[in-house]
């Protein structure tokens, strides 16, 4: 079209050129973009209803030929998909639960009252940030194991539930908010911690909603913990029943992939509801660095 | 008290030392604290993080260091004490360092592709376009999805035969390598998977970057005649370091911990050319059971990490005063 336009006229070109080149060219890489990003997902959603001889077949097509929805009827009823989702669903709510309770109560000391050590505590708190998970779950599978948690919904969930990253959300957002707030309240003989509910937490709302989603998403994703933890098919997260799935001898791929789907489906539901929270989530973690 | 001395320090007019007050005991200046209200309300609150960091994080610090002295199979109750020699072993250890190797290749080659494209990728965000939080949505949105359900469908992206890069290859007649099968080419197919799921999240770490910057230092270098690479060279790059440093420490640190992606695509094959820290670490541990010697291995990785953090610190301290 440029092209075009600059050998019909030179300067007619050229001015047309400089008000819709840049343009053209952002949409140009943006559809790039667009298509290098969702086709993996179109290609997932497609493949799960089919068979493994139309997955890998000489050329490529998207479409199935034939709809087999029975590829999640088998991952859903055949294989342990569906408890899978449930274990999931109990690790993720119970530490997304643990960490919006604590960190809320950690956090507010950090940043609304005055003591000495306080300092000193919380960097000690942001140093475990940069400790790898890695290097603390051997031990802490060791510690499982003393308290008798291995393939439990506790092992699953109590070592995840606190993290620095949570607590320091919390405080950087507590910070925001004016302390003459909290100080009207207390002259009216207001306790700390009915402050810290009925004065603070109602303007908490979407740093409690960042934390709660990223939470949730994080552990709903998480691999390594409970490969270590889980011991026993029926307690297997739905990452797990997927890697197993794919670790099988003879893999069919529609129900694997057919089961990677509904994996997606909890969390991606949340990001197109609440992206504005992820994306805050992000904005704030970056305050760090 | 303490303020009341380092006033009096402070005045211009004290030339002699002020009368030391009354020393107490560490005792009784703790009490003297806890007798406020806002300090005690303040360690009670502190009190549930602090006991439960204390067992879930300092101790198994500690403790794993202490296995890491230990020769343990974790199925005997017994340890035995062999002080640094799984360290020592470590050193001598050609397969840790073949794991080091490849590790440090997945992530020299992770730090480039993010860098590189998530820097322009977000300054494609940054531009002025109608629904740019639609798109801001979709390049975001595998950092939303799990590692494992990722590296499921790369696994056929990524396939020799069937796979939908090799069949795009093979449509303009070249002949497209073996991926993950081919020793030489699993190491890129991993990294072009990590990159897909996370070049999208860095980007919008950039794009934060970005939009930070005040725009009348814009205005004013066009004001004084500088054009788009002037203004890029001299205005976003330097006051995007500090960005670019989270980034990159980030980007840094995520890789040397890849686990899951390995651990579903490849298994550390073919012949060990996936085969990164973490992995180690993990078969070491809970396929051979050889706590003492796993627990060594995550205390050079967490060296390691420590350790590139340092020196990253300094390095871009200088060049951010420059």
């Amino acid at each position: 079209m440029a092209t075009a336009a600059t050998t019909a006229g030179s300067l007619r070109g050229r001015s047309w050129w400089a008000k819709h080149g840049p343009g053209m060219v952002v949409w140009f890489f943006l559809i790039i973009g667009t298509v290098l990003s969702l086709l993996p997902y179109v290609w997932m959603v497609f493949a799960s209803f089919k068979d493994n001889n139309e997955i890998f077949s000489a050329t490529i097509r998207f479409l199935p030929e034939q709809w087999r929805f029975e590829n999640y009827v088998l991952a859903w009823t055949r294989e342990p998909v569906a408890r899978g989702i449930l274990n999931s669903f109990i690790m993720a709510a119970g530490e997304t639960a643990g960490n919006m309770v604590f960190a809320v109560l950690t956090a507010y000391a950090f940043a609304r009252l005055r003591f000495r050590g306080r300092d000193f505590v919380f960097l000690l708190v942001l140093g475990t940030m940069m400790i790898p998970t890695q290097v603390t779950m051997i031990p802490q599978f060791i510690l499982m194991r003393w308290l008798g948690w291995v393939n439990t919904y506790q092992g699953l969930i109590v070592p995840r539930m606190l993290t620095a990253f949570a607590i320091f959300l919390m405080r950087q957002f507590f910070l925001t908010i004016p302390f003459e707030l909290e100080e009207a309240a207390r002259i009216d003989g207001c306790g700390r911690l009915r402050c810290l509910i009925s004065v603070l937490l109602p303007l908490t709302g979407p740093a409690l909603a960042t934390l709660a989603i990223f939470t949730f998403t994080q552990s709903w994703n998480e691999f390594f913990w409970p490969l270590i933890v889980v011991s026993s098919p029926e307690m297997r997260t739905i990452q797990l029943v997927i890697s197993a799935l794919r670790g099988q001898e003879m893999i069919e791929w529609g129900v694997l992939l057919a089961a990677v789907t509904i994996s997606a489906i909890p969390t991606g539901i949340l990001y197109v509801a609440l992206q504005r929270y992820f994306v805050q989530g992000i904005v704030m973690s970056g305050i760090k660095g | 008290m303490g303020q009341t001395r380092v006033e009096r320090l402070r005045s211009p007019g004290s030339v002699l030392p002020p009368a030391a007050p009354p020393r107490k005991g560490l005792l009784a200046r703790i009490w003297g604290e806890l007798r406020r209200e806002e300090a005690r309300t303040g360690w009670l609150f502190l009190l549930p993080a602090m006991v439960y960091f204390a067992i879930f994080t300092g101790f198994p610090l500690a403790y794993g260091f202490w296995v890491s002295l230990q020769e343990w199979n974790m199925m005997s109750p017994r340890m035995t004490f062999i002080g640094a020699d799984n360290y020592l072993a470590l050193l001598d250890d050609p397969t840790f360092r073949e794991c080091l190797a490849n590790t440090t290749y997945f992530t020299v080659g992770i730090v480039i592709c993010v860098i590189v494209f998530s820097f322009l990728l977000a300054v494609l965000l940054n531009q002025k376009i109608r629904n740019m939080t639609l798109f801001r949505g979709i390049f975001y949105s595998p950092a939303v999805t799990s590692v494992v359900a990722i590296s499921v469908v790369w696994l056929w992206i990524l396939d020799p035969e069937y796979g939908f890069i090799n069949q795009l290859l093979r449509a303009v007649d070249v002949i497209g390598p073996r991926w993950l099968a081919d020793s030489n080419w699993a190491l890129p197919g991993l990294i072009m998977t990590a990159a897909w799921r996370n070049i999208g999240y860095f980007a919008v770490v950039f794009l934060a970057g970005l939009q930070g910057i005040d725009q009348m230092y814009y205005e004013a270098a066009s004001i004084d005649g500088a054009n788009w690479w002037g203004r890029f060279r001299h205005i976003t790059v330097p006051m995007l370091m500090p960005t670019t440093f989270f980034v990159l420490v980030m980007t840094i640190i995520l890789s040397f911990q890849v686990f899951a992606l390995v651990y579903v695509m490849t298994g550390g094959g073919p012949g060990g050319a996936t085969s990164v820290i973490v992995f180690y670490l993990y078969k070491q541990a809970f396929v051979y059971f050889r706590m003492g010697y796993a627990s060594a291995v995550g205390y050079v990785l967490f060296v390691i990490i420590f350790a590139l953090t340092l020196i990253q610190f300094r390095f871009l301290g200088k060049a951010a005063e420059v």
